[in-house]
């Protein structure tokens, strides 16, 4: 039986590759994944997977309050855990489909389910005749998607309510994510054939993001004493770890959006080191310059304002821009979580808004002005400075007012119809022990 | 019987304690408190909110002595507590009615 078996075997491997070789002959050789782009890939993926859980919930958790910790990790394990789900029964299909009369905006359902989508199938990269295993694209673009809507919680830390957080997310990341996905990233998408640059999600993942966080900042609400009582930080190394784990995790987001293990990915690497060095540097010293004290915290901060600047540019600018679009992002984020938050007078905890859309954007309008390669940058066809600097405008604008749009439709509707906030004794007692039924620490 | 209570820095703590053994006080009893005096507190600054801390973390220090050896114990805590600056603390002394050494039953000046 053995034997039989490995005949046929050997049968069907050589007819196949006659099948092949005949095929060969009569049109182009049909383009086989490099095991080197696929491990890369999913090391990537790992990485951005790190970046979310736990680098995203410790970063967000040492920022809180000690009782509302574990409401924290639970969230952003929570929204991982289900847009993973989302994101493989219609999520890819709708952000990677072909939408046919739609297909500026959105995909179509004929990947619902992940139909059609094989170990064997592939999917394009930016290299003609380069292409990488399709389940590994729909596994990094899985946790895209999921650090985005996890993102959004940093808005309205300590005081929503977990189901309807739960709902608000689901609906975002259909109604907001995956649009805004699309007409960046799919051929055929707005923003994607209009030549809008953004290479691993400046306005998809960070401005998307921030501009929920803030609409939602709003929408639900000050925190119950914000001002008046002290919400400082329960736990900065906690901080620290998180921010730390962001960038490591970044490398894969960044310099995995280059899809294939090339040189371009290598520039995306170097600038993810560089950008964010330069991002910690300058947001440090606005603030010994401005507050007296260079403080721990600042330097997380501008490490991670930088990263999200040079995440829209990352494999298109060299290293010296990446640096100079590091040193402004850093006080002008700085300002953004400081001045502009106090004058308008929104409690953005964990300051999504601040660093992720406002650092989003120097980066997205950045990326127009370093890609230039007069000034060190990979340049593209027929670039022109205001030109480019003009269609990455319209990207930001469309990506703002859309997140905007639907991150206030969305989060009227929860509240119409199960309420967006806890009660102010539970949140007084702490979102742990009053919505999860568990506390962080037991002293 | 007194009963002497002070206020001190924190890591002014093993001096005192070394100093109050040396000259023969038996026990002390030691809490971590917080609270403010002249020193006032300080302002922490997290991404530019600006948070007034009040209350100054010190540690309290309890030791029952008898009368004889309260003006050692006080110049002792005085001494080795001291720094010259503002926020060095307080010694309280009050009168101690009674003291029993639970295992023994012993009580007065016995226990102590």
């Amino acid at each position: 039986m053995k034997k039989f078996l490995a005949f046929v075997a050997l049968w069907v491997t050589l007819g196949l590759i006659n099948v092949s070789a005949v095929a060969a002959e009569v049109t182009d050789v049909v383009p086989v994944p490099d095991k080197g782009d696929t491990t890369w890939m999913l090391l990537s993926t790992l990485l951005v997977v790190l970046m979310i859980v736990p680098g995203l919930a410790l970063f967000y958790g040492g920022l809180v309050r000690a009782k509302n910790m574990l409401s924290v990790l639970s969230q952003v394990f929570g929204i991982f855990a289900l847009v993973s789900i989302l994101w493989v029964v219609y999520g890819y299909s709708l952000a990677f489909g072909d939408g046919g009369g739609l297909n500026w905006m959105i995909g179509d359902m004929s990947k619902l389910f992940l139909m059609g989508v094989t170990p064997e199938s592939t999917a394009a990269t930016f290299t003609d005749n380069v292409v990488i295993p399709e389940l590994t694209f729909v596994a990094f673009q899985l946790t895209f998607a999921a650090i985005t809507t996890a993102l959004i919680i940093g808005g309205f830390a300590e005081r929503i309510k977990f189901s309807a957080l739960m709902v608000f997310s689901a609906l975002w990341f259909t109604f907001s994510y995956l649009p805004i996905a699309h007409m960046v990233w799919a051929t055929g998408g707005y923003l994607f054939e209009m030549g809008a640059l953004d290479f691993a999600g400046g306005t998809v993942v960070h401005i998307n993001a921030g501009i929920a966080a803030l609409v939602g900042a709003i929408v639900i609400g000050k925190r119950i004493g914000y001002g008046k009582e002290p919400m400082a930080p329960h736990n900065l190394p906690m901080t620290m770890i998180g921010a730390s784990l962001l960038w490591v995790g970044w490398f894969g987001f960044n310099a995995g959006s280059n899809l294939e293990a090339t040189g371009g990915a290598a520039l995306a690497f170097l600038n993810t080191i560089v950008a964010t060095a330069a991002g910690g540097l300058s947001w440090m010293f606005a603030e010994w310059m401005l507050r007296g004290k260079p403080s721990m915290l600042g330097i997380v901060s501008g490490v991670v304002a930088g990263l999200v600047a040079v995440t829209p540019a990352a494999g298109l600018v060299g290293p010296m821009g990446a640096i100079v679009l590091g040193l402004i992002v850093g006080p002008v984020c700085f300002w953004a979580v400081s001045g502009l938050k106090r004058s308008l007078g929104y409690d953005d905890s964990l300051d999504v808004f601040g660093i992720h859309a406002v650092g989003g954007i120097v980066g997205a309008i950045g990326t127009g002005v370093f890609v230039s390669p007069a000034l060190g940058g990979v340049g593209i066809d027929g670039y022109t400075m205001g030109g480019q600097v003009m269609t990455q405008a319209i990207g930001v604008l469309l990506t703002v007012v859309w997140s905007g749009t639907v991150s206030l439709v969305l989060f009227k509707l929860v509240d119409m119809v199960m309420g967006l906030r806890v009660k102010e004794e539970d949140e007084r007692e702490g979102l742990d022990t009053a919505t999860h039924g568990e506390r962080a620490y037991s002293v | 019987m007194k009963m002497v209570v002070a206020i001190i820095k924190p890591f002014k703590l093993d001096e005192v304690r070394e100093a109050l053994s040396a000259i023969g006080v038996q026990g002390i009893t030691v809490t971590e408190v917080k609270g403010f005096g002249r020193q006032k507190g300080h302002t922490e600054l997290y991404r530019g909110a600006e948070y007034v801390v009040d209350f100054l973390p010190k540690v309290k220090v309890e030791a029952a002595v008898s009368s004889d050896i309260l003006e050692l114990t006080v110049e002792a805590i005085e001494k080795s507590a001291n720094t010259g600056k503002i926020g060095d603390g307080k010694i309280f002394v009050t009168n101690l009615e009674q003291v029993i050494r639970i295992r023994t039953g012993e009580s007065g000046s016995e226990a102590l």
